[in-house]
């Protein structure tokens, strides 16, 4: 089966950091305060952020790899 | 989520010992001025939003309230909410409120106007509040700030309540002016993305 990743909507992100709060695996980071970015290395693809996030841009993406 | 719980992870009883402090003695309101230079210090010197990210007080009480505690719809906001034609136009109508809130209190200062102890919620509604004064040893101007300071807190706090309710427990945290705010700092500051 597909393994499924977190993927934010960089453009639309606040970079409020909620998702990175709620993360289980520190997968996530607000760099430069600009947008969420997810490491896919370590994101397993819970879905906790997708449903945290107050803007509700993240997605669960099937990964390419 | 971090195994273990840091000094910051508390800073939700810091906002809400502020919000009812101004129910008692309104000149405790000038402390709400750090939620407005910390996060703009860390954003013009470090370049980051950690306020926002992890020590903003207000933020971990909505999530409590509406997560841990349940009182959240927790659907999806509206999609002008999130649009950046809002977040800005809600960032400039909050900096005219804040100005003219700062001109009255000028106009206290100087004599021109006598002190309004109210709180006025959302703008609009004036709340008798003068039970929270008892005078103070300087000009009755520093009042007047706290009255108009303390409005503008309680005001976003209700109104991130609301949204907290109807959408997410932080919806706030997408139409915030102090975050749109640091975030448009971030992006000066930032090196370009390819």
């Amino acid at each position: 089966m597909a393994k499924r990743k977190a993927a934010v909507s960089v453009r639309e992100c606040v970079a409020c950091g909620c998702c990175m709060k709620v993360c289980p695996r520190n997968a996530i980071t607000v760099p430069n305060g600009l947008h969420a970015t997810i490491n896919r290395e370590l994101c397993v693809g819970c879905g906790k952020c997708v449903k945290e996030c107050p803007a509700s841009i993240i997605s669960l993406e099937v990964a390419d790899s | 989520m971090n195994e273990k719980k840091k000094w910051y992870d508390y800073l939700w009883a810091v906002s809400l010992t502020y919000l009812i402090l101004g129910f008692f003695n309104i000149l405790f309101a000038w402390l709400g001025l750090l939620c407005f230079f910390i996060p703009l210090l860390i954003a013009i010197v470090k370049g980051n939003k950690a306020y926002c990210n992890k020590y903003c007080g207000r933020g971990q009480l909505f999530s409590l309230i509406g997560g841990r505690f349940g009182l959240s719809r927790k659907k999806d906001m509206p999609k002008w909410m999130k649009s950046n034609y809002f977040r800005y136009g809600f960032l400039a109508f909050f900096f005219i409120m804040f100005f003219l809130m700062l001109w009255n209190t000028w106009l206290v200062f100087s004599g021109a106007k006598n002190l309004g102890a109210v709180v006025t919620l959302l703008w609009t509604f004036r709340l008798p509040w003068h039970w929270t004064y008892h005078g103070t040893l300087f000009s009755d101007g520093v009042a007047q700030f706290a009255f108009g300071f303390y409005s503008v807190m309680l005001t976003s706090t209700v109104l991130g309540f609301f949204t907290m309710i109807l959408f997410k427990p932080r919806s706030w945290c997408v139409y915030c002016p102090m975050g749109t705010m640091t975030q448009l700092i971030c992006k000066a500051k930032a090196p370009k993305e390819g």
